[in-house]
């Protein structure tokens, strides 16, 4: 009952949010938000692979693309025709049941794809995984500039406009809901034990291949959710966004943030987001910003090599109302 | 060798590692209760065996018997489930994880709660060490609480049969005393135990006996006082 409480108690939140904000905040600032949060989700999805499994995946951003044009198709080509069998819905309510149902779409597109690469997963480990990861991305954005429906090397545009900032907040709650209390629980410690040796996790009794792959199914879920609130937020999808780049954007920001602390992977993905547009502020020298961005990135990696919080992750259930009360120790 | 008693049978066992057979036809027992050793010089093909048994390595001929009924094709997370528990060759504990977090591990597969807290204290009972140290890291951890972790960790999974694969690698001669005396320990409370040692005069005092491989197959079977009795064999294997 208090969990479905504070459930309504959010939804009813992030609508106020969604009506409000946008007139009290310069657009700007909310295009800023919209992003960091898409990175936010896009890099603790991927900390559940690469930070707490430890299989090293350079493919998010394939993952991301199939869900961004799988639910853009979705809502291009089905969408106006659910709409009008839903015309006894108010015109809002459909539209958003339609973006659902693509976010679904997507996220569950980009899974299928994240079990068939993490089948390699369970021979390969290392460099090469992260080899067969690129690979997968790769094939993807090309079969993707060769297919014209999808609007091929053009990109796929007019795409329906439905991402707002109750969907961008909602999810990416739910991405750090999900992946926090996943990873706190004891399928927690088996993805750990997975990275930290995988001959003595299954001498535990741990079922390493389950992991594996699972790990790449629910990370490629969340990342392919992104992709269809980014296609929903520019309304343009185009291979081009989609390059290894990408991937290593995302990587970058979990390294930064500290492999396996989702605490660190949104920290991290919020100031690797902002960062270069902060320092267009920076007057005389502000066409040096990409060098200074790197040179703070290879600063940060020197002094710090294990992350800004190492694998740190607070405690924030202690602040939870609702939690039950815990045995002292 | 079809007495019920045995806990666990092995009928001529056959490993490869590719082309190369590690383990040649062998074939052993150990009863319920029983602390049995395989003991052998590097790559005679003791761990090999235990790997076999534990599921890690699929043999390729032969047959593993636990309480009668076949392990053939069962991976390594049912065998852990069905009451054999491996502590593997060089510890092989969960570095960046705390103490507690590997004991927790190691009872995985359970879901009784309280009972798992008894055989945490059980284990903390075992080695008062690990108590104090059950927050730190346990790679910060010496090589004897490392493998007093591994050890702790097996039996959090509450096995029938526990694996022990070289306890007294690299340990200072006082901590395997007290090593030893803790699997005898663990054994006296119905815990069966396959120990392969290359320190085979600790090993054998505490088995009832022990099979001394040499490169893959089972040359002899020994018992304590063969020790005492058999002047060649001590010199041949047990280092005079």
């Amino acid at each position: 009952m208090k969990r479905l409480a504070a459930f309504i108690g959010f939804f009813l939140l992030f609508l106020l949010a969604n009506r409000f904000l946008p007139e009290i905040i310069d657009p700007y600032y909310l295009h800023l938000f919209t992003l960091s949060c898409i990175n936010v989700i896009l890099a603790v999805s991927l900390n559940l692979i690469n930070g707490t499994t430890g299989q090293f995946s350079l493919g998010h951003a394939g993952f991301m693309a199939v869900g961004g044009y799988t639910s853009a198709s979705l809502t291009f080509y089905l969408g106006p025709k659910i709409i009008a069998t839903l015309d006894f819905l108010p015109a809002i309510l459909a539209k958003n049941f339609v973006f659902l149902f693509a976010l679904l779409g997507g996220g569950l597109s980009a899974a299928f794809l994240g079990l068939l690469v993490g089948i390699p997963s369970l021979r390969l480990r290392g460099d090469y995984l992260a080899i067969v990861t690129l690979g997968m991305g790769e094939i993807v954005r090309v079969l993707i500039l060769n297919v014209e429906a999808i609007g091929g090397a053009r990109g796929f545009s007019d795409i329906p406009a439905y991402t707002n900032l109750f969907w961008i907040i909602s999810l990416t709650a739910l991405t750090i809901a999900a992946v926090a209390s996943l990873t706190a629980s004891s399928h927690g410690r088996a993805f750990l034990s997975v990275r930290e040796d995988e001959i003595a996790a299954e001498a535990m009794g741990v079922n390493t291949t389950y992991y594996k792959v699972i790990a790449f199914v629910i990370g490629a879920f969340f990342a392919g959710m992104a992709g269809c609130l980014f296609g929903h937020y520019l309304q343009l999808l185009h291979p081009n966004s989609f390059t290894f780049l990408k991937s290593f954007e995302i990587i970058i920001m979990i390294i930064v943030g500290g492999l396996g602390s989702i605490f660190g992977a949104v920290v991290a993905a919020v100031i690797l987001t902002l960062l270069p547009e902060a320092l267009r502020y920076l007057g005389p020298v502000k066409d040096w910003r990409m060098v200074i961005y790197s040179l703070a990135l290879i600063i940060l990696m020197i002094t710090r090599p294990q992350g800004l919080f190492g694998n740190w992750t607070p405690d924030f259930r202690r602040w939870w109302p609702f939690r039950k009360p815990q045995p002292v120790a | 060798m079809t007495d019920n008693n045995f806990i666990l049978e092995v009928k001529n066992l056959c490993v490869f590692y590719g082309g190369i057979q590690a383990v040649k036809d062998i074939s052993f027992g150990i009863k319920k209760g029983e602390i049995i050793t395989l003991i052998g010089a590097t790559g005679a093909g003791k761990s090999t065996t235990l790997r076999a048994i534990s599921g890690l390595l699929k043999p390729r001929e032969g047959e593993i018997l636990l309480e009668g009924r076949s392990l053939k094709n069962i991976p390594p997370y049912e065998v852990v489930k069905k009451g054999i528990s491996h502590a593997p060759e060089g510890r092989k504990i969960f570095a960046n994880l705390t103490v507690r977090e590997n004991l927790e591990l190691g009872a995985y597969l359970r879901r009784d709660k309280p009972a798992i807290g008894q055989d945490m204290e059980r284990v903390f009972g075992l080695f008062p060490r690990l108590k104090e140290r059950i927050k730190q890291n346990a790679g910060t951890l010496s090589g004897g609480e490392q493998q007093m972790l591994a050890i702790g960790r097996a039996l959090m999974s509450a096995p029938k049969l526990l694996l022990l694969d070289e306890p007294s690698l690299g340990l200072a001669p006082l901590l395997v005393k007290a090593i030893f005396e803790v699997i005898k320990e663990i054994n006296a409370k119905g815990v069966s135990i396959i120990l392969v040692e290359q320190n085979a005069y600790q090993a054998l005092k505490i088995a009832a006996r022990g099979y001394v491989l040499e490169t893959g197959k089972i040359t002899m079977t020994v018992t304590a006082e063969d020790l005492v009795t058999n002047e060649e064999l001590r010199k041949a294997y047990l280092g005079g």
